[in-house]
């Protein structure tokens, strides 16, 4: 039952060939049995997954109209607050932090009768590419158990990957849904900026951050995407127009007469061997189906990775400035006589670990005044000219494609000490965060010389999410009748039983 | 090559409220000079004349009607607290001894 698709589970729900009870069950008892290796989860809240199981079934049970997931079971990037249930960030100095509120994403999940399983892990506060930076320990990727699955939201993607959870949520500043989900073999899609409320999303980088969907099927990311997204008074960047119709893409895959644009600037150097045969190959596939591949050049995305890591940092240093240790979460070295920016400074070197403080110090320096128009002003600069190359490039092509990582899951360890190398893991992914478009990476097979999982990233024009459906269910398709079966049947067996 | 010495790294810290130890100090202050570079080059292009973006979209201030709303309770505000007191939020000493 664990290995269907999101929609099959959901059409199974709906005939009554089984309930949210036993399928969410099911779920739990795969965690159970595989969890302990692969680590994508920081807090399993059985009892309150089969308590909304329960309440779904029973509103099923009713007659009562359901969103087109009801009872199907997820996994929830820690990043998001959800009411009564731990939620850390992957940070400790949340640790034991249990929300008064739910985050809109939660609210909407709740609606739509979305069982929620559980938190995964994630680089604290979504900082990183590997999930290394976690201040609870690293996620193991299903694929090879001693590499990475990526990150940030890495283990929302393990668990989609290891089938711990058909669907999954996670968060995406600086390619943090697209790079895991290329890393473990599935589906993951940024959505535009702003098209998904960021309520309750625990802040890294606001002008960046948007929360969107995991899935093993570019259908099942729809499925979770339509659910997810949508108009939210109580964020004020959240874009009041209607989702776009991201299923019915995905049911429609087709791209005949559709132009795609290769980025010049996003392949060759730097790309492993294998990644470019098979981001090569699936240009093939889709000229093959009728599109146009045109070559498009963005000379400033060069800079963007550096334009990045002033940005993200700049703003990061006043987000989490929040954490100070007097409203909630850690305080330490509160003794007799301890001022409160002494208490403050001691909390902030106990609970944030190496690459937050790394960042948040980067940050404070390039807003120090001598340095700001240098650096961050600098930076918002290169962001204008980056916009300008997309605006350009979609003036040519309707989508735009690249391979999503550079490389394909690397060993644990191997960049932790080297952060400008871990930096340049999400060379391909962060110009479409600065330009606040929507971007998706799907399997494209397996590299010839490590057999792991490839990805191949599809960006489109803000609030054009239902072209990367489109053309990702269009190129899914004819991959799956090469493959003959889901890339996943190809991983190694975990823990014994599959 | 950039560089930032341990000293400054210390500043930096103090501004942002994070205490550090002389070994962190110390690494951070070795990992700068590379981080910088890589950056720095952001002043590679020729940018006279770019307009900044700070933001992806073009914001107006939102502002909602002025009628009150459903929030947290006093005890759900405070149910995270580290430390509390008559329904307030009880933090360290802020002014000094003197004052």
């Amino acid at each position: 039952m664990i290995q269907q698709t999101a929609a099959q589970m959901a059409d199974a729900l709906a005939k009554g060939e089984t309930t949210s009870v036993e399928l969410t069950q099911a779920h739990l008892d795969r965690i159970a049995a595989v969890d302990g290796q692969v680590k994508a989860f920081l807090h399993v809240d059985s009892e309150g997954a089969l308590a909304q199981a329960r309440e779904v079934d029973t509103r099923r049970k009713s007659g009562e109209k359901l969103s087109a997931i009801a009872g199907v079971p997820l996994a929830l990037k820690d990043v998001l607050a959800q009411k009564g249930v731990p939620t850390t960030a992957g940070s400790k100095i949340l640790q034991g932090w249990r929300p008064p509120y739910d985050s809109t994403v939660v609210s909407k999940l709740k609606d739509a009768g979305v069982v929620i399983m559980g938190k995964t892990n994630m680089d604290e506060f979504a900082m990183g590419s590997s999930t290394e930076n976690s201040g609870y320990g690293p996620t193991f990727n299903p694929w090879d158990l001693t590499r990475t699955p990526g990150g940030s939201s890495g283990g929302s993607a393990a668990a989609v990957s290891a089938f711990e959870a058909p669907l999954a949520v996670g968060s995406d500043t600086g390619g943090s849904i697209r790079q895991p989900a290329a890393l473990t073999g599935i589906v993951g899609v940024r959505p535009t900026y702003g098209a998904v409320s960021r309520f309750g999303l625990i802040a890294y980088s606001s002008s960046l951050d948007q929360a969107g969907p995991f899935g093993r099927t570019v259908l099942d990311t729809a499925l979770l995407h339509e659910v997810m997204a949508g108009h939210d008074p109580k964020d004020a960047t959240s874009i009041n127009a209607p989702v776009p119709a991201v299923v019915n893409a995905a049911k429609s895959g087709n791209v005949k007469g559709m132009k795609i644009g290769v980025i010049k600037q996003l392949q060759g150097e730097g790309y492993q061997k294998g990644v470019q045969t098979r981001f090569d190959e699936s240009l093939k596939v889709l000229a093959s189906l009728g599109a146009e591949i045109v070559e498009v050049d963005c000379p400033s995305f060069e800079y963007a990775l550096a334009a990045y890591y002033l940005i993200a940092p700049s703003e990061c240093s006043s987000n989490l400035a929040r954490f100070d240790a007097m409203r909630y979460g850690l305080r330490t070295g509160d003794v007799d006589g301890a001022s409160a920016e002494a208490v403050m400074s001691a909390t902030r070197d106990a609970g944030f670990g190496r690459e937050v403080k790394r960042r948040i110090i980067l940050g404070t320096y390039a807003l120090s005044s001598g340095y700001y128009d240098a650096y961050y002003g600098s930076a918002q600069k290169i962001r204008t000219l980056i916009i300008q190359d997309y605006a350009k490039a979609f003036g040519k092509a309707d989508v735009l494609v690249s391979p999503t990582a550079p490389t394909t899951a690397y060993k644990i360890g191997e960049k932790v000490d080297d952060p400008m190398a871990m930096y340049l893991g999400d060379v391909a992914t962060i110009p479409v965060n600065l330009a606040g478009i929507c971007g998706m990476s799907l399997p494209a097979g397996l590299a010839d010389e490590d057999n792991l999982p490839v990805g191949f990233q599809i960006m489109a024009p803000a609030m054009q999410d239902q072209r990367l459906y489109q053309v990702g269910a269009a190129l899914e398709a004819a991959l799956l009748s090469q493959w003959g079966a889901p890339i996943l049947s190809k991983a190694p067996a975990l823990g014994g039983a599959k | 090559m950039s560089s930032l010495s341990r000293d400054d790294v210390a500043k930096l810290a103090g501004l942002a409220r994070i205490e550090m130890t002389e070994s962190e100090l110390v690494e951070l202050s070795s990992q700068f000079g590379m981080i910088l570079d890589a950056v720095a080059r952001v002043q590679e292009m020729d940018l006279s004349g770019v307009k900044a973006t700070s933001h992806p979209q073009p914001l107006e201030n939102i502002a909602r009607p002025d009628v009150v709303l459903p929030s947290l309770s006093p005890e759900e505000a405070l149910s995270g607290a580290p430390a509390q007191e008559e329904s307030r939020f009880r933090v360290p000493q802020i002014l000094g001894e003197a004052e």
